[in-house]
């Protein structure tokens, strides 16, 4: 019975919503005027029972995820999830209920239980909720920029491409492949007390596999993921077009807002083979050049979550943790967090970025704003109940709920490095280091509760010697501190190479849930960083 | 109606059958009453309820097969889902490994149920949260946490006649607390299938006692050590080995238990002869149900037995290509331990570092299982069978197949995270850095 989810969990797919036709997944169901009518019903029950704010979400939550190992399909995932969650202040305190019930009775049953719950909860309150005042902008809407909607594409035809790559990275040199193809639509409707009626059609994509070959002899083996990244697009991502390449150090082939699946399969098949025979790494200190679709990794673990305002304050200390990043360093206005090379921002209106809506989910405009710069401290994420914590009066606008039936929290927006300003690309970069490692891909990642310690791997290793590619390595990880780390930027490529790299599955928050978000960067130069081996004996 | 009884939740599987025009069909009903509470800077931030039940079918022709889902259960609405998993049956593309769905099955009394366990109010829940915030507020400490009760059951039939049902209670409990000037962190884990065996004071005690005697930690080299890792620290390591623990995989040549020249290390001698490892469903400690995913019957198995590799995991699938039995993943892992308790261990080392929790564990080497990790919320230094002082944080780089080769010393097994660890002291534990993080 793979149809019960076993596919998805093993890939760590949340399995949101019921299982459906996939022409469920085209069919529109309610019309944003009627939308507004529930809405309203959910906003007057709340204000009757003594809610001093209301925010109502009316969401619809559509994923089709298929699985192929080889040259079989294993698993095709169609799934609905349809509901209304409400949230209101009482007394200072949030309550939120949240029903699948998207009817005139569910929904004033659910206010009136979002309701109760805040009042519960009042007696054990000590800080009350400070909204941040939101203008309200009335009926507008919002849509994710595509040219194909994914949802349109005969199955039979994303089955053909992914498994004509399958079978070209086998016969490239891998010994099994296990592809997945995940595609999200979140139509989402958002209404609140300060009058603003939000209609939003959000589309998600991430065409993935990762490839395996072994040596029989030795009884060696490695695996080579796809350098392809989720993106917010549609269809069009598979289309390979030349505006979406990059030439990158080592043979490889770096992809911004187009993906050739076949071309990436078919290398990943050389690379993984040659990956059996690569040279193990001498440990040691080395200049390293990171790929953008590994950086983004190390942005969102040592800038995104450090900066997020809920951790420094102490919200998420028990899963997620805290962070070295705290008020007393950013008040200073001197936290030296990189050197003056760098610029790090936040960024949730980004064309093909995870991350973009027009409004987030307690209706604040997106936008752009700087986290660090020239190498300085100067802000975090935050949202409407923190901000005033920083002194600040507007929402960042990075609120997100994974569900209409979670309750909305900080989420980590699209963060950002700066491309360099003068023109520099990855190949020119490599001919000024004596010593180093070009990486490529994502890997092994860990990173201590505060932020400051890290390792990271990756999936593709070339050894820089002077000025030179001359091989593959392989058992390379390195380790550094974050403040450390970002003070040894030595060169960033301008924007010509910048790309993103992205992640569906962030995790945060108790009861967990996921959110997906993109970090861009062009490639870059780190020196002196400090490499471990990681080749052991069982 | 989120709790259905055993022949409450039959009555409606049977009909689900009896409408079926599939070649066969597989359902599962389940639903769980729960509700948790949130709290950090000693305050509750968010609570919430749930009550869910669903049904979902799953229909097959030949290699062909179809799921789907409802959560209404008027005769109307079962032939809908009926109809519905068929259609997409004849919709999808053929999975050959696709298994006739199972026949009847014996199935021993699973003892996940505690009767007192059912019904948890919001109070209760609000209870815990003020005692686990009152301790730290005594102390002039930070509390942060979480706790997650639930009541829940699970049935499954085949149109082949197979029926099982299963009902569970329990409550996860987790909390960290933080001493005023942040210099200070401890925790505490636990689970129980009984909610009122939870004593939020007394576990948040031992959480504010690590933060306390954590305080102005000290830094040491990294390095090889000898450590002992309580079961918060040992856990994360030990069930990598049993994600990993696939015959199907191991067959491929892209395991750790994959054998040089092919075929897989079954019987092999790979883990230090005190290590014995399995799992069982009834155990009283840590029940569990007695069937998996697809009704196969749980019984208890050795995966590891004085070290040696005893059973890999077989699906369905892989058993038939192989013509060996079906052995389904552990869903409880209990590794046997010795009578010394964990100060008798601290007692009996000459050096050494004690280790509350362990986290952030990431695959650095599946070939070698090598993962990477971070100490954190109580790392002491022993030294003369004492423990001296508080250390800073490490970073570990460290194979759980190494690890359980060093082994020094075990003791007591405790319940953590729904397993039975014990106390574990092994030599020539890897840490490869140090970190700040607190």
């Amino acid at each position: 019975m793979a149809g019960m989810g076993m596919g998805g969990t093993m890939l760590g797919a949340p399995l949101i919503g019921s299982a459906v036709d996939p022409s469920v997944l085209m069919t529109p169901i309610m019309d944003a005027a009627a939308k507004k009518v529930l809405s309203d019903v959910a906003l007057n029950t709340a204000n009757m029972g003594g809610a001093s704010y209301t925010d109502v979400r009316i969401g619809r939550y559509l994923n089709q995820f298929i699985y192929a190992r080889e040259d079989k399909v294993q698993n095709i995932e169609n799934r609905e999830s349809f509901g209304v969650g409400i949230r209101v202040i009482v007394n200072g305190t949030w309550g939120f209920a949240a029903t699948s019930d998207v009817t005139e009775e569910g929904i004033t049953k659910a206010a009136k239980l979002a309701v109760e719950i805040a009042k519960a909860n009042a007696s054990l309150q000590t800080e009350p909720v400070k909204l941040a005042p939101t203008k309200g902008v009335g009926e507008v809407s919002w849509a994710t920029p595509i040219e194909k909607n994914a949802f349109e594409v005969p199955i039979s035809e994303k089955v053909d491409l992914i498994l004509n790559a399958n079978a070209i990275a086998l016969k490239s040199g891998a010994s099994y492949i296990d592809a997945a193809h995940f595609f999200v639509n979140e139509k989402k409707y958002f209404a609140s007390t300060d009058g603003s009626y939000i209609d939003q059609d959000v589309h998600r994509i991430w065409p993935n596999f990762t490839v395996t070959a072994i040596d029989e002899e030795t009884g060696k083996f490695r695996s080579r993921q796809a350098l392809s990244s989720p993106m917010g697009m549609g269809y069009e991502y598979l289309d390979p077009r030349p505006e979406g390449k990059v030439d990158c150090p080592g043979g490889c082939i770096g992809y911004s807002h187009h993906y050739d699946l076949l071309e990436d399969a078919e290398l990943a098949g050389k690379q993984v083979k040659a990956k059996l025979k690569a040279k193990s790494v001498v440990a040691g200190k080395y200049d390293l050049v990171l790929d953008p679709n590994h950086l983004g990794l190390t942005i969102h673990e040592a800038v995104g979550h450090p900066l997020e305002l809920d951790r420094v304050l102490g919200y998420e200390a028990n899963y997620a943790g805290t962070s070295f990043a705290t008020l007393d360093k950013w008040k200073t206005g001197t936290f030296n967090y990189g050197n003056e090379l760098v610029n790090l921002y936040a960024d949730k209106t980004m064309q093909y970025s995870l991350g973009a809506v027009g409004y987030d989910d307690e209706g604040v405009a997106t936008r752009k704003w700087d986290l660090v710069k020239k190498g300085i401290l100067v802000n975090y994420q935050a949202i409407r109940d923190q901000i005033h914590m920083i002194d600040q009066e507007a929402s960042h606008g990075c609120c997100y709920a994974d569900s209409w039936s979670s309750v909305q929290f900080q989420r980590m927006p699209n963060v950002n490095l700066a491309p360099g300003e003068e023109p520099l690309t990855p190949l020119e970069m490599i001919k000024d280091v004596e010593k180093g490692i070009y990486i490529a891909g994502r890997g092994s990642y860990s990173i201590d509760q505060q932020r400051y310690n890290f390792q990271f791997g990756g999936t593709l290793f070339y050894e820089i010697k002077n000025g030179e590619i001359v091989g593959e390595l392989e058992d390379v990880a390195y380790q550094s501190n974050t403040q450390e780390f970002w003070n040894s930027c030595a060169a960033i490529c301008d924007k010509r190479d910048f790309r993103f790299w992205g992640s569906f599955f962030d995790g945060k928050g108790q009861p967990g849930q996921v959110s997906a978000v993109s970090h861009g960067s062009s490639t870059t130069r780190f020196n002196g960083v400090n490499v471990i081996n990681t080749a052991r004996k069982i | 109606m989120a709790i259905l009884s055993k022949e409450d939740a039959k009555a409606i599987l049977d009909k689900v059958m009896a409408m079926s025009k599939a070649e066969m069909a597989l359902a599962e009903l389940s639903g769980d009453v729960g509700g948790n509470i949130r709290y950090a800077r000693n305050t509750v931030t968010t609570s919430g309820s749930q009550r869910d039940i669903s049904l979902e079918v799953a229909s097959a022709f030949g290699k062909k097969e179809g799921v789907s889902i409802i959560n209404e259960f008027d005769d109307a609405s079962l032939e809908k889902v009926v109809r519905r998993s068929e259609e997409l049956a004849r919709l999808a593309p053929e999975n050959p490994e696709l298994m006739p769905y199972l026949g009847p099955q014996t199935y021993a009394e699973a003892v996940t149920t505690d009767e007192g366990s059912k019904v948890v109010d919001p109070a209760k829940r609000a209870q815990w949260a003020a005692k686990s915030i009152g301790v730290c507020k005594r102390g002039g400490l930070t509390a942060a946490g979480f706790i997650e009760d639930y009541y829940g059951f699970r049935a499954l039939a085949t149109s082949k006649g197979l029926f099982a049902y299963n009902e569970y209670t329990g409550l996860d409990f987790s909390v960290t607390v933080r001493t005023a000037d942040g210099t200070g962190s401890g925790y505490a884990l636990r689970d129980y299938n009984n909610i009122n065996k939870l004593d939020a004071d007394r576990a948040t005690g031992i959480a504010a006692e690590k933060a306390f005697t954590s305080k102005n930690a000290k830094a040491i080299e990294p390095g090889k050590y000898t450590v002992i890792l309580e079961p918060a620290a040992s856990i994360g390591l030990i069930r990598t080995m049993f994600w990993n623990m696939g015959a199907r995989s191991a067959d491929e040549g892209r395991s750790y238990l994959s054998k040089q020249g092919g075929g897989n290390k079954l019987g092999e001698q790979l883990l230090d002869d005190r290590v014995t490892i399995y799992t069982d469903p009834l155990h009283k400690e840590v029940p569990r149900a007695t069937f998996d995913w697809e009704g196969f019957p749980r019984q208890k198995t050795y995966f590891y037995k004085n070290g040696k590799v005893e059973n890999l995991v077989y699906d369905r699938y892989w058993s038939k290509e192989k013509g060996v039995p079906v052995c389904p993943y552990p869903a409880n892992l209990i590794m046997e331990g010795a009578s010394a308790s964990q100060e008798d261990l601290i007692k009996s080392t000459k050096k050494g570092i004690l280790l509350t929790r362990t986290w952030y564990i990431r695959s650095v080497d599946p070939q070698t299982l090598l993962y990477t990790g971070l100490t954190r919320d109580g790392t002491f230094y022993i030294e003369d069978g004492e423990i001296k002082y508080p250390i800073k944080n490490l970073r570990f780089n460290e194979s759980p197949i190494i690890m359980l080769n060093n082994l020094e010393a075990l003791g007591r097994p405790q319940r953590i995270d729904g397993h039975l660890i014990p106390p574990i002291k092994v030599r020539d534990f890897t840490f490869t850095s140090l970190s700040d993080a607190i």
